[in-house]
């Protein structure tokens, strides 16, 4: 099976967020690499999406679906910086 | 609802009467899986029961293979919607691994390979209701089907049928496991269709 | 230049199959009419959903294959039909012209080009990742842009190429657009050399030095999009200005 990447979240984080966050950067809580969010290793789409670092592979990002909700666990990401002009 | 999409079927499946609410039955095994695939030599593979004190009991692949063996056949329920009926495995009952256990703890947290967990209330377990299971349809476990051993839990959601299972963990408190933690629902029965955290 | 950022909840809006043209015997465009449609840099992409009488849903991403321009031109997806796949071979042989798709989009704001950045390009795309890149390539042209762009296209035999004749099209009149071919199974008549994959002297000789700071944008299998990244930044490309976008699919 082919693994993507967080590219492949683009629509999933649409929802959530009013702007791309594919472009904005991560820093992983495991091993403080830095990165874009369309880097990350995705596995999914269920029962969720799983993104990881690059780098240590743990989860820095999880979104679930619910047909009612939409759940984002960023506890893997110290931080999201999203830049707010077209870079 | 959006559109119809005119002549679009997508993979084989029945809606089947007997069925939990919302499942389709599936002819084929579906892999869903949070992470790479671990790759366990059994020389390495320990399965371990913690209780709330911290003593432990624990199994190498020889010792838990000279355990009593259970051949079972059970239904098993998807939460992402597929239901796959009279699935066969071979494997040890918990009753088995937690028969010498002293623990007053109504709650585990199951532990795998490569980091997942899911929690399970320990009545969920015991009394015929749970198997470390090692053979499925009459092969060993693949390991993109969990192999060297998963739990089987069948009453519940298969996502808390941990596959690379490798331990027990007894607890006082009901805490949640990777995909509780990301929006799925604590207990997670599909008869009464309990998907996602508030269901 | 198009606006791609749209504020507010990204929507699932239906699309009417315009018509449509095969590329290749198993990758088919579609020319899709989607009014309201607020524009799209190239590079990005949608994601489609189908759904079936009984409710039951299939979802996935596909590039936008079109570049974008104020007269509102048609959005085009390219899509490579898999043998095994659940949503792609309705796409190609079940959609017909007349019918509707549901689409949200467009998604993605990393893997985009735009005209504004000054650097030369290197485009390098594996099978059906060609497609961002075919719409980069597009885009340029109607920008009238100046960059220099470098593709390098692998396939597995001539037969499987998208867009041959408008590539050899393009790379004699936008000038400034070369496009060298790496064919993994078998090559065309008179071929130079044997079927390889990807390496280290075909990134070298048809890529960009890496001191002319390229844009670097791979697309494609996994597996190719790791192996051609690896050798750009073994060739001493800045990992930084490599893009990457992996497909699913067999490679």
């Amino acid at each position: 099976m082919n693994q993507l990447d967080g590219n492949a979240m683009a629509g999933d984080l649409r929802e959530v967020f009013a702007v791309d966050v594919t472009a904005a950067r991560f820093l992983c809580a495991g091993c403080g690499h830095a990165g874009a969010v369309a880097t990350l290793r995705l596995w999914g789409p269920a029962p969720g999406q799983v993104a990881r670092c690059p780098h240590c592979e743990d989860v820095v990002l999880r979104v679930v679906h619910a047909p009612d909700r939409i759940f984002l666990d960023v506890r893997g990401a110290v931080r999201l910086e999203l830049p707010l002009a077209d870079s | 609802m959006g559109i119809i999409s005119r002549g679009f079927g997508g993979r084989r499946r029945e809606s089947v009467p007997g069925l939990p609410p919302g499942q389709y039955l599936t002819h084929d095994f579906p892999v869903l899986s949070a992470g790479p695939t671990p790759r366990i030599p059994l020389d390495r593979w320990r399965f371990t029961v913690t209780t709330e004190t911290g003593d432990r009991t624990s199994w190498s692949w020889q010792e838990f293979q000279a355990l009593p063996q259970e051949d079972v056949t059970v239904d098993i329920h998807c939460v992402t919607k597929w239901s796959k009926l009279g699935t066969t495995w071979r494997g040890v009952s918990l009753d088995t691994l937690l028969s010498d256990v002293d623990t007053a703890a109504d709650y585990t947290m199951v532990h795998s390979f490569g980091g997942y967990t899911t929690n399970v209330p320990l009545e969920d377990l015991i009394d015929g209701k749970a198997w470390v299971a090692w053979r499925f349809d009459g092969e060993d476990l693949e390991p993109e089907h969990g192999g060297p051993a998963r739990l089987l839990v069948p009453h519940l959601y298969f996502w808390k049928s941990a596959k690379w299972v490798n331990g027990l963990q007894l607890m006082n408190e009901d805490e949640p496991g990777f995909w509780e933690a990301a929006g799925y629902h604590m207990y997670g029965d599909p008869w009464r269709e309990q998907r996602y955290q508030g269901d | 230049m198009a606006r791609a950022a749209v504020s507010g909840r990204l929507i699932w809006r239906v699309a009417t199959v315009a018509g449509a043209r095969w590329e290749t015997p198993s990758a088919r465009t579609l020319v899709l009419d989607l009014p309201d449609w607020p524009g799209h840099l190239p590079g990005q992409h949608v994601d489609v959903r189908l759904t079936a009488e009984d409710g039951y849903r299939a979802q996935r991403s596909y590039s936008i294959a079109s570049a974008w321009s104020d007269d509102g031109d048609p959005v085009e997806l390219t899509v490579q039909r898999l043998d095994d796949g659940e949503v792609s071979p309705y796409l190609t042989d079940g959609l017909a012209v007349g019918d509707q798709l549901e689409l949200r989009g467009p998604v993605g704001g990393w893997f985009v080009w735009r005209d504004t950045r000054p650097a030369p390009v290197l485009l390098v795309a594996g099978g059906s990742g060609v497609v961002p890149l075919m719409a980069m390539i597009r885009a340029r042209a109607a920008a009238h842009a100046r960059q220099p762009f470098r593709l390098i296209y692998s396939v597995r035999t001539p037969a499987d190429a998208c867009y041959g004749e408008e590539l050899r099209r393009r790379v004699r009149d936008d000038g400034g657009l070369d496009v060298q071919f790496v064919y993994t199974r078998k090559t065309p008549e008179g071929w130079p050399a044997p079927p390889k994959r990807i390496d280290v002297a075909t990134l070298n000789t048809y890529g960009w030095p890496p001191d002319f700071a390229p844009d670097c944008y791979v697309c494609g299998p996994t597996t190719f999009v790791e192996a051609a990244a690896d050798i750009l930044v073994a060739l001493g490309h800045d990992p930084g200005r490599i893009r990457t976008e992996r497909f699913g699919g067999t490679s």
